[in-house]
């Protein structure tokens, strides 16, 4: 077990920066998701821990200790690869046992080990197969295996669900945090699925673009994005971005989305966003649970309109609705018995404490 | 009672309309298209291989004016002689050992070649082929020169170490050693190709869980790429072993079997007793002994690749 430490790590390939200079602090224990859409530079980073790539400059500490340079097998490091990365002529236990066996552990020791393994993931069963007679997430149970029996002092994962269906996709995210809180093992996940980021996570980084856009617990993110890319990239549906300027009228903040569409800021809103230019241009960051419908006794802070749908997506516990404001799609979470149709009108009303001001030029969360 | 008595008159023409029928059903199947397409190959085959087979089969059998039925006259005349026993052990110390040496170097120059970066490896895989693709029979030609005792390039450089002259060609242990210099040379390429393909095949995320798995780059070797190819491995070198056992052209020009017969293998003896000695009954016997041989090792090493067959 050990903390993971970051100190402005780059990667650059020829004239591509694939990573510009991250900074990043993994505790003891914990669990980190890097997160972010393809080509962020998240995989590189997690390799560059691994050792599987060189680091083009910065360091990297692994308990304390500087491993730039340590080759990857004395990193004490375990890694759980997306297509599995068995070797389908040894069998599970020979896959699982493969590490501790070049390491000359003794045979008693070894199967003591890839016993407790197997029984913590279910696979007793399966150690003398072959990995091509497993299927997709029994091969992804011993791929976890395999990195469990070595006792490392990190854990690396490397988008480990991608290949598998959704419904199993669900399964082994449960059961990926079932091992974390049994092992307690250091962990760093990669993933571009920002729901298996949430889930698992005990802080999720979001990177973008090679790097980091914001660190937080998966309700930080979720509740205070510090941009943009990170309030649109977190949440599903996304966060809706209205266009929009702050204007003062008879004393009272008002957010004005068009010449018709006006809210008034609930006072503590109000305060927050006192000193911001009023004739700057923002944006309204709304999520689709905080356009709901009007009710006969609004809170404060909850501004109604009318909205004419464009399309509903009726999604059982609650329907999305999606209708079009100035020329942007905007989307809202009614409940199913709000009467929602598409295409017809329908009173919605918007939950101003919970809004987010951006800059629309720098696109940082005011 | 009544649809028994119809029965008789109307099973004749059901009969054969079933028969057309399936006529027309075995056409179509997958395997008698198959089975056509393939048969004027099928057809060739018997004609250049299993009548010329069955032939010497038969010629084996007669007497030297092929006139006479001698059964195994012939082999027990072959048992009989030194020359014999010293042919079967020349061909096999022949092709063992230049199999064996053809899939070290094709094994280590796929492993070079793999790891140049992608833009020069197209130039490298192309010069390494070169030996393949020249017709042995020239290039043959070319080692005879450079094996020359007087005036070759490879003496005049040992000279300059105060080595030699060697008489490459002249003697024995170092005439076999030419011979199989010379195949090695010529049929490395094609294990480089071969295993280079394989290697390619590896998946790469392989030697990266060895690699963190604690593997060096020895145990990666022998734990990923060995079990990963161990097919076409054993593929490449029985077809090998088949082509260097009935290997003729290399040794012919080389040494002719020479010195003393310690460089004949089965074909270039073959071809010694049976058109230069005129005994083509001999000849066909001595050549036949490579199909004993040659099965043994065909059962052992496709047996292999049989029971991994369904495993990567």
């Amino acid at each position: 077990m050990a903390d993971v430490t970051l100190r402005k790590v780059v990667k650059r390939y020829d004239d591509v920066e694939a990573v510009r200079g991250i900074d990043l602090d993994i505790a003891d224990h914990e669990f980190v998701v890097l997160v972010g859409p393809s080509g962020c530079g998240k995989s590189t980073t997690l390799r560059m821990i691994a050792g599987l790539e060189d680091i083009t400059d910065g360091d990297i500490m692994i308990g304390g200790d500087v491993v730039n340079d340590v080759p990857p097998k004395d990193r004490d490091i375990a890694m759980v690869f997306q297509n599995y990365a068995l070797y389908p002529h040894m069998t599970v236990a020979e896959n699982m046992s493969f590490g501790l066996r070049l390491k000359h552990y003794p045979k008693a020791e070894i199967k003591t080990r890839i016993d407790e393994a197997a029984r913590m993931l279910d696979i007793v069963e399966l150690v003398d197969r072959k990995p091509k007679q497993l299927s997709g997430g029994q091969r992804q149970r011993v791929a976890m295996g395999r990195a469990i029996v070595r006792n490392p002092k990190v854990f690396l994962f490397d988008e480990p669900l991608s290949n598998l269906d959704a419904k199993l996709r669900v399964q082994m995210r449960i059961e990926i945090k079932k091992v974390h809180q049994k092992v307690r093992t250091t962990t760093v996940y990669v993933t571009h699925d920002q729901v298996e980021a949430m889930t698992l996570a005990d802080r999720v980084v979001v990177m973008n673009k090679g790097r980091i856009e914001q660190i937080g617990t998966p309700n930080d993110l979720y509740h205070h994005p510090a941009t943009r890319f990170v309030a649109g990239f977190i949440g599903s549906p996304a966060m809706n971005f209205l266009p929009c300027r702050l204007e003062e009228t008879s004393g009272q903040l008002h957010v004005r989305l068009t010449d018709r569409i006006a809210f008034a800021l609930p006072p503590a809103r109000a305060a927050h966003y006192q000193s911001v230019a009023r004739n700057e241009k923002l944006l309204l960051g709304l999520r689709p649970e905080h356009i709901a419908e009007a009710k006969a006794h609004p809170e404060p802070g909850v501004e109604p309109f009318d909205a004419v749908l464009d399309v509903t997506e009726p999604m059982g516990m609650e329907t999305f609705v999606y209708f079009t404001l100035e020329g942007t799609q905007v989307c809202g979470r009614v409940s199913p018995n709000a009467g929602a149709r598409a295409t017809g009108p329908l009173r919605l009303a918007v939950d101003l404490n919970n809004m987010h001001l951006l800059n629309e030029g720098t696109g940082a969360v005011i | 009672m009544v649809d028994v008595a119809f029965q008789p008159n109307s099973v004749a023409p059901a009969r054969s309309t079933r028969k057309r029928a399936s006529l027309r059903v075995a056409l179509k199947r997958k395997s008698t298209a198959a089975f056509l397409m393939t048969l004027p190959l099928i057809l060739l085959v018997g004609i250049l291989v299993v009548y010329p087979a069955f032939y010497s089969l038969h010629l084996a059998t007669l007497n030297k004016s092929m006139q006479r039925f001698v059964g195994f006259g012939n082999f027990e005349f072959l048992f009989k002689r030194e020359t014999f026993w010293l042919v079967v052990k020349q061909s096999c110390i022949f092709a063992l050992s230049a199999v064996f040496f053809k899939a070290l170097i094709g094994f280590v120059v796929a492993h070079l070649v793999h790891n140049v970066p992608a833009k020069g490896q197209r130039k490298w895989r192309g010069m390494l082929l070169v030996p393949w693709v020249i017709p042995p029979a020239m290039s043959t030609l070319a080692w005879l020169w450079l094996f020359d005792p007087s005036y070759s390039a490879f003496n005049y450089t040992l000279a300059f170490f105060g080595i030699g002259p060697i008489s490459w060609l002249g003697e024995p242990n170092w005439a076999r050693f030419s011979v199989i210099l010379v195949n090695v040379w010529f049929g490395a390429p094609f294990f480089m190709i071969m295993y280079l393909a394989s290697l390619k095949s590896v998946p790469e995320q392989l030697y990266e869980a060895a690699a963190i798995d604690g593997a060096n780059w020895w145990q990666r070797i022998w734990y990923v790429t060995l079990p990963m190819m161990r097919n076409i491995i054993a593929i490449t070198t029985l077809f090998s072993l088949i082509v260097t056992f009935a290997n003729f052209d290399i040794t012919r020009i080389l040494t002719a079997g020479g010195p003393l017969d310690h460089t004949h293998i089965f074909a270039t003896w073959a071809f010694r007793v049976g058109i230069e000695g005129s005994d083509l009954p001999l000849g066909a016997s001595v050549s036949l002994f490579m199909v004993p041989i040659l099965a043994i090792a065909a059962v052992f090493i496709l047996r292999d690749i049989n029971k991994r067959g369904n495993e990567a």
